[in-house]
């Protein structure tokens, strides 16, 4: 309990901040590191999801793959990569986004296929192109499911963003490390507890987020007779 | 006029939905194509605007292969209306009911005021111009369906059992709005079912398939019930019992119609003109 305090203490010592090492320069690197991350893995893997949805093709490659590269041990594959471009942020930025691609291509493609066949039927009978079902259906259906990829993949980027300071890429993880060196406890937990305080913020931010992106003829939705939601598929037989 | 020369339509697997299948359906009359599940109906639908794409054979519409078009902008000229609406649940009523118009490139306040008033045409309040789909009952999103059909003023309307789901009173409305309707806007319709009722109340054309949009037989309802073309159209249309096999019962107070069963159907009274069709 004592060291908790201790922690609580360190974490409001104005003596700890400012500086390169200070609370907000290092929650700065965290965020701005966490930040660029997410906007990497979703260039990368929001066209990826977004192709598996719409056309179908592919799923059974890069579902897998994506799948097994979550198995990765994110320390080992930023130690790899640090061997081979150095130390510095590079190495973690490569880890990370490796980290946050499947959350990020499973939220893109699963919102494509969690909307119902029939009005993506609909939508190309009536004489949409592909194009327009794509921007004017799927991707606003699939929004809010797409958020809650990119929820989690914050989550976890910005919890393991931490080893960054590991190959000196900076961010919180400074005071881990050289907390557990020093044996200094409280700042070790203080550094952590500024972590969870950031995580639990872009939880909260993205909850917020993924309730604003339903749109609203979604959200006005009754619970409707389950009965009367048979599936038909995309060439149905008479 | 839309002409089926020898269609057949195999789909990836081998299932063989539509075997050579060839009929004319005429201008500005309804025909219905009537079936159970697997004779091939919403296939031979779904040919017409090239969401499926015959296998062997050709479509025409008013003489132009419509292979030979493209099938976004075929599908922007022919009215679509599907089972549940498929209304896009994100759009608001008078949004859905424009797209189309939009899409094509008319300005969206000019396709808004027309879409204001075709929700007249299909009897809606222009009060629910801003509801969205899922605030509204099944028929009432069938009408913004037929709405959205209409939108773009086309020739031709395919309907996919578009009544199908919701219940029978409102489906008798439906129907009686959509005869009001065809009267009004001499569309060509083809409309799919698997209730021969619902093709005779509506068909001027009826056209019955069996499995692999075989078809047992074309003609007007007044045809098709007076001559049957086998046993199983008979049984198909209930001509051979039940409530279409009437019979005329001398009672002490004039005479009445009695079905197979024996219970009352209806009265003979004298014919109207045009009354035959």
């Amino acid at each position: 309990m004592n060291l908790l305090l201790d922690a609580i203490r360190w974490v409001f010592d104005p003596a700890n901040y400012g500086g390169p090492n200070g609370i907000d320069t290092r929650s700065g690197e965290h965020l701005a590191l966490s930040g660029l991350v997410l906007l990497i893995a979703v260039v990368i893997a929001v066209p990826f999801g977004y192709f598996i949805g719409h056309t179908g093709h592919g799923r059974g490659i890069i579902v897998p793959l994506s799948g097994g590269v979550r198995a990765l041990p994110t320390l080992g594959l930023l130690i790899l990569v640090a061997l081979n471009v150095g130390i510095g942020v590079v190495a973690p930025v490569v880890a990370l986004v490796v980290l946050a691609i499947p959350s990020i291509l499973a939220g893109a493609y699963s919102g494509f296929e969690a909307i119902d066949r029939r009005v993506i039927d609909a939508a190309r009978a009536v004489g949409m192109t592909e194009w327009q079902i794509l921007i004017r259906v799927e991707i606003p259906l699939g929004l809010p499911l797409l958020i809650g990829g990119l929820r989690s993949a914050s989550l976890q980027v910005i919890a393991t963003a931490t080893l960054a300071d590991y190959v000196s890429g900076g961010g919180l993880g400074h005071f881990l490390f050289l907390g557990l060196q020093t044996n200094n406890y409280p700042e070790m937990l203080g550094g952590s507890i500024v972590v969870i305080v950031l995580a639990l913020a872009s939880e909260g931010l993205f909850g917020l987020l993924q309730r604003l992106v339903v749109p609203a003829g979604v959200a006005a939705r009754q619970p409707k007779d389950v009965r009367l939601r048979p599936v038909r598929s995309q060439t149905a037989l008479g | 006029m839309i002409e089926f020369r020898s269609v057949s339509k195999q789909f990836p697997g081998g299932t063989v939905a539509v075997n050579d299948f060839s009929l004319v359906i005429p201008s500005r009359k309804t025909t219905v194509l009537v079936g159970s599940s697997g004779s091939g109906k919403t296939t031979i639908l779904r040919m017409i605007n090239r969401m499926i794409d015959p296998t062997s054979g050709s479509i025409e519409i008013d003489g132009e292969d419509i292979s030979t078009l493209q099938p976004v902008k075929l599908r922007r000229r022919i009215g679509y209306v599907m089972q549940n609406s498929g209304l896009l649940p994100h759009f608001s009523v008078i949004d859905n009911v424009a797209t189309v118009p939009i899409l094509s490139g008319m300005p969206k306040k000019k396709a808004r005021e027309q879409s204001l008033a075709l929700l007249d045409t299909v009897g809606l309040d222009r009060s629910l111009a801003h509801r969205y789909p899922s605030q509204l009952s099944g028929g009432q999103q069938q009408r913004v369906g037929v709405a959205r059909g209409l939108a773009a003023n086309p020739n031709i309307l395919l309907m996919d059992e578009p009544f199908g789901a919701v219940d029978p009173i409102v489906r008798a409305e439906l129907q009686a709005e959509l005869i009001r309707l065809q009267r009004e806007l001499d569309k060509t319709v083809v409309f799919v079912t698997h209730d021969i009722d619902e093709a005779f109340l509506l068909g001027d054309q009826v056209v019955i398939l069996e499995t692999g949009g075989h078809i047992v037989q074309v003609g007007s309802p007044t045809e098709i019930l007076s001559d049957p073309a086998n046993d199983f159209v008979a049984s198909f249309i209930g001509a051979d019992k039940g409530k279409r096999a009437l019979t005329i019962r001398k009672t002490p107070r004039g005479e009445i119609l009695v079905d197979s069963e024996g219970r009352a159907a209806g009265v003979l009274v004298p014919a109207q003109d045009g009354a035959d069709r």
